[in-house]
């Protein structure tokens, strides 16, 4: 008996902390709609700062501990304040989610930070004076401070309720993450209620991993290991209530307690699997409400146009120019190339679904790693060759996609990204833990191409034909009935059904399409690398593809392709380099603020500029228009 | 010509109150019926049971002696019901001769089909609903930027596309300009004066509804309460009652300028 206490002793207080990180990712997303992949980060640092500022202050005793702890979540939500002021506003006209790609790079800089600051160690911090003690309760030993967690948490949740209920700046809070449009209406400062959202919610994450520290090393994997279950509890609960994310916190982790008793290997997945649970019976999370899955509301995607004459001429030209790679360059840079080509299909596999069929996926890698596993499992296994393994290779991830796809239509907006991304990490969690076939951690070697494939010249055709052939197919499909029907439904759901169009079953099968697609990017990756890690179908593989995608526009059918290859190139070049996440994110970040509309849009905006530039007859009748109006 | 449409005794409650009750009528090939009724009267709740987007607790609506309810909206669209909507939904990254286009492609059966191009299929189709509708000169232009006028009009070409025997409009003309209503109007009484298709509408402005309705049915409170032509409507007290509520001058005189 006292052991099952204790275990839910545990829990609650499991729960508090994850409730505190969830609670401020909530609070961001629900008045300012980011997709905020740094508040990982926000809790780590919060946790490195206090680590820093308590055993410093150590001499204060109980004092310095809370002062620390308080200190640092305070000075997480002045970086927070600076993020959002230098950096997310100016990028909030950008199309949907694409802050989420700053937010991205700013995880990297803060990490390679991070790690200039503290150094690689885990750093184990002071426990709490007063509270360093375990007290017996029905005999089972119980920390004290998990007991002041426990009381931590609702304590915060009664503060936060009570500034959102009985002060003007809470009401407008839940005003904004209700109908941001009509707070702006109203005349509410958007810019200082969005700054001021974005500064509480940070606190709450510093103030989350500042009290971490006399529970858990502090260690810089701490931003990505949170993040994953933070936005689990944050949809669970209703994205946008602080409440919901409460309850979910503890929800999560009370089950968590008590489930790896029976089956100690769920632990990894069981967020994952009680999200999808409830998805599936409450699409908008226990407390959400109808509505509060979008994004900020986006401008009109221009009309889709086939290339130009020129455009073609330039897409041959560059298959034309990789074609003939091979006669100049060396084997490296053909590795290269076959990896830029996987990541192009791979991510214009990710844009058919995301871009012309409006369903967000967190979790695309899902089908590319079904696919590279099907291929190395078919080949240890049953000893197919390479060629009979790249055909069950996408036909496996197209079921894997049918499966979960299924699921995943009935729900819309950052709810259906975030059941893509449970499908992922049940699929990573599965092939993780399931040794005997998978071989766990350890992946699976040998995987490698038939003899006459076998040179890097000939794989490299090999993979430029798949790839080439699935984006030429994925393209053809976008501009067919069956990809301007997907637009239709993202553009109107309404519409499409009153011309007589299933739109879920559409949706499924252009889900199943993408990811058969996938899959066969999946499969030309196993092949070329030989090998299969369960790497491939982790969060940061899927965020990968996700950033691929909007960095190069998510408009434009051109963007992924872009995207793809310029992450790809810059990816390879600066890993050589001594704190290259720092580097990679400040590129990031410069391309987002130069580029808020993808690099696609950049380009056609250069051109424009060129092409007004060489014939400026164009510009003056603009000029001249513009002096008749003004 | 027989009945296109045949309602019989069509009810529905959202909670404790009765939207719809017990509503019957039949509509004739090539009529053009008018829904009138205050705000808050059922038009709509009756409108969304008749193209299948809700299910009546009781009743039934036949298409031809075919019974619609039950079955979802798409289906009650290839059997023939066009609909535009009160609020428009078009498929604003497209243009508007792909926005015909589409419903053209999916009344062939063609959504499905992953090698043609979508912007060549139907285009002289499309192109020749555009100038039943005076669109023409628009074709090519992105939906996102037209005039909320004009969406009325693209919608009214979409729901033609499949040459159904039913048209359903809901407000048609809300949200338009005054000679933009009149043109619209007159273009929907010209294609029903073809004598194929038959069609419905709900509307708020009196001179339309009396203008070009060959029959109107008036509900208030979820109920029918009248049904004739616009003079027997004009006459009916009971309609002058709930419309005027008893002698408003600022009413009397609007309703005899109409």
């Amino acid at each position: 008996m006292g052991f099952y206490l204790a275990q839910l002793l545990t829990g609650l207080a499991n729960a508090s902390s994850l409730f505190l990180i969830a609670c401020g990712l909530s609070i961001i997303f629900g008045v300012t709609r980011i997709v905020n992949f740094a508040h990982g980060s926000f809790y780590m640092l919060g946790a490195y700062l206090s680590y820093t500022l308590v055993t410093h202050l150590s001499a204060l005793g109980a004092l310095g501990f809370w002062g620390g702890v308080l200190v640092s979540a305070l000075l997480v939500g002045v970086i927070g304040l600076l993020v959002e002021v230098l950096i997310l506003r100016r990028i909030y006209r950008a199309p949907e989610l694409f802050q989420l790609v700053a937010t991205f790079g700013i995880l990297l800089i803060i990490e390679d930070a991070a790690l200039a600051i503290w150094g690689a160690q885990d750093l184990l911090g002071p426990r709490a004076p007063g509270l360093s003690k375990a007290v017996r309760i029905l005999g089972e030993p119980i920390p004290q401070y998990d007991l002041a967690l426990i009381v931590i948490g609702p304590v915060v949740l009664g503060l936060i309720w009570l500034i959102f209920h009985r002060t003007r700046w809470g009401v407008l809070v839940r005003a904004a993450t209700q109908d941001r449009e009509m707070v702006g209406a109203l005349g509410v400062n958007q810019a200082l209620l969005f700054s001021s959202a974005f500064f509480l919610g940070s606190v709450m994450a510093g103030l989350g991993g500042a009290l971490q520290i006399p529970r858990e090393a502090v260690n810089l994997n701490m931003d990505l290991s949170v993040i994953g279950d933070a936005f689990v509890v944050v949809v669970i609960g209703g994205m946008g209530s602080v409440t919901g994310a409460f309850i979910a916190a503890v929800l999560i982790s009370v089950l968590n307690a008590f489930a790896v008793l029976v089956f100690p290997q769920i632990s990894l997945v069981l967020p994952f699997i009680v999200m999808a649970l409830v998805l599936v019976v409450r699409p908008y999370g226990l407390l959400g409400k109808p509505g509060s899955e979008k994004g900020a509301p986006a401008d009109p995607e221009a009309p889709l146009r086939p290339l130009n004459p020129a455009g073609r001429l330039a897409m041959g030209a560059v298959v034309v120019i990789l074609a003939l790679v091979p006669l100049v360059s060396a084997d490296f840079t053909m590795i290269l190339l076959v990896d830029v080509l996987i990541a192009v299909l791979f991510a214009a596999s990710l844009h058919f679904i995301m871009g012309t069929g409006g369903m967000i996926s967190f979790g695309h890698a899902a089908y590319f790693g079904v696919g590279a596993y099907a291929a190395a499992l078919v080949v240890k296994w049953l000893g197919l060759s390479m060629v009979p393994a790249m055909i069950v290779a996408p036909v496996a991830s197209g079921l894997a996609a049918l499966v979960f796809g299924w699921f995943c239509v009935r729900l819309s907006g950052v709810y259906l990204g975030m059941l893509t991304l449970a499908a992922a990490q049940i699929v990573w969690g599965v092939t993780f833990q399931w040794q005997d076939v998978t071989g766990g951690d350890d992946g699976i070697i040998g995987v490698w191409p038939a003899k006459w494939a076998s040179s890097e010249t000939a794989y490299f055709y090999l993979a430029l034909v798949l790839c080439a052939g699935g984006v030429w197919l994925l393209r053809r499909a976008a501009h067919a009935p069956f990809g301007y029907m997907l637009r239709g439904i993202r553009d109107s759901e309404i519409r499409a059904e009153a011309i007589g169009v299933d739109t879920r079953f559409h949706q499924w099968m252009a889900f199943t399409f993408a990811g058969t697609l996938a899959g066969l990017a999946g499969v030309v990756s196993a092949f070329a690398k030989g090998s299969v890690f369960p790497d491939v179908l982790n969060i940061s593989s899927s965020i990968d593809a996700l950033i691929m995608v909007l960095l190069g526009g998510i408009h434009t059918l051109l963007g992924p392709l872009l995207g793809a290859s310029v992450f790809v190139l810059i990816e390879s070049w600066v890993t050589r380099l001594e704190y290259w996440r720092f580097i990679f994110g400040l590129i990031i970040l410069g391309v987002v603020l130069i580029a808020p509309d993808g690099l696609a849009g950049a380009l056609s905006r250069l051109l424009a500029f060129l092409k007004a530039r060489i014939r400026p007859g164009t510009d003056t009748k603009k000029e001249a228009l513009h002096g008749q109006r003004s | 010509m027989g009945n296109v449409l045949e309602v019989r005794s069509l009810s529905k409650s959202f909670g404790g109150i009765r939207a719809v009750r017990d509503v019957s009528f039949d509509l004739k090939r090539g009529e053009f019926l008018a829904l009138i009724g205050p705000n808050g009267a059922g038009k709509t709740t009756c409108f969304n049971m008749l193209n299948g987007y809700l299910r009546p607790d009781t009743g039934s609506v036949k298409l031809l002696g075919r019974e619609l309810v039950g079955i979802p909206p798409r289906k009650v669209w290839r059997m023939g019901v066009g609909r535009t909507f009160q609020i428009t939904e078009t498929f604003r990254s497209m243009t508007v001769l792909e926005n015909v286009q589409m419903a053209l492609i999916s009344h062939n059966r063609r959504i499905f089909d992953l090698f043609s191009k979508a912007t060549a299929l139907y285009r002289d189709e499309a192109l020749k609903l555009l100038e039943l509708i005076g669109m023409a000169a628009q074709a090519d232009r992105p939906c996102a930027e037209l005039a909320y006028g004009d969406l009325k009009q693209l919608e009214l070409a979409i729901a033609l596309a499949h040459d159904p025997d039913l048209l359903l409009m809901d407000e048609p003309t809300a949200g338009m300009a005054p000679n933009e209503r009149i043109a619209l109007m007159q273009l929907t009484a010209d294609i029903v004066a073809r004598g194929h298709v038959s069609v419905i509408f709900t509307e708020h402005d009196m001179d339309v509804v009396f203008a070009h309705s060959h029959r109107i049915l008036v509900l208030n409170r979820g109920e029918l309460i009248a049904e004739g032509t616009g003079d027997e409507i004009r006459a009916n007290a009971l309609v002058q009652e709930v419309y005027l509520g008893g002698g408003s001058l600022f009413h009397e005189k609007e309703t005899a300028h109409a």
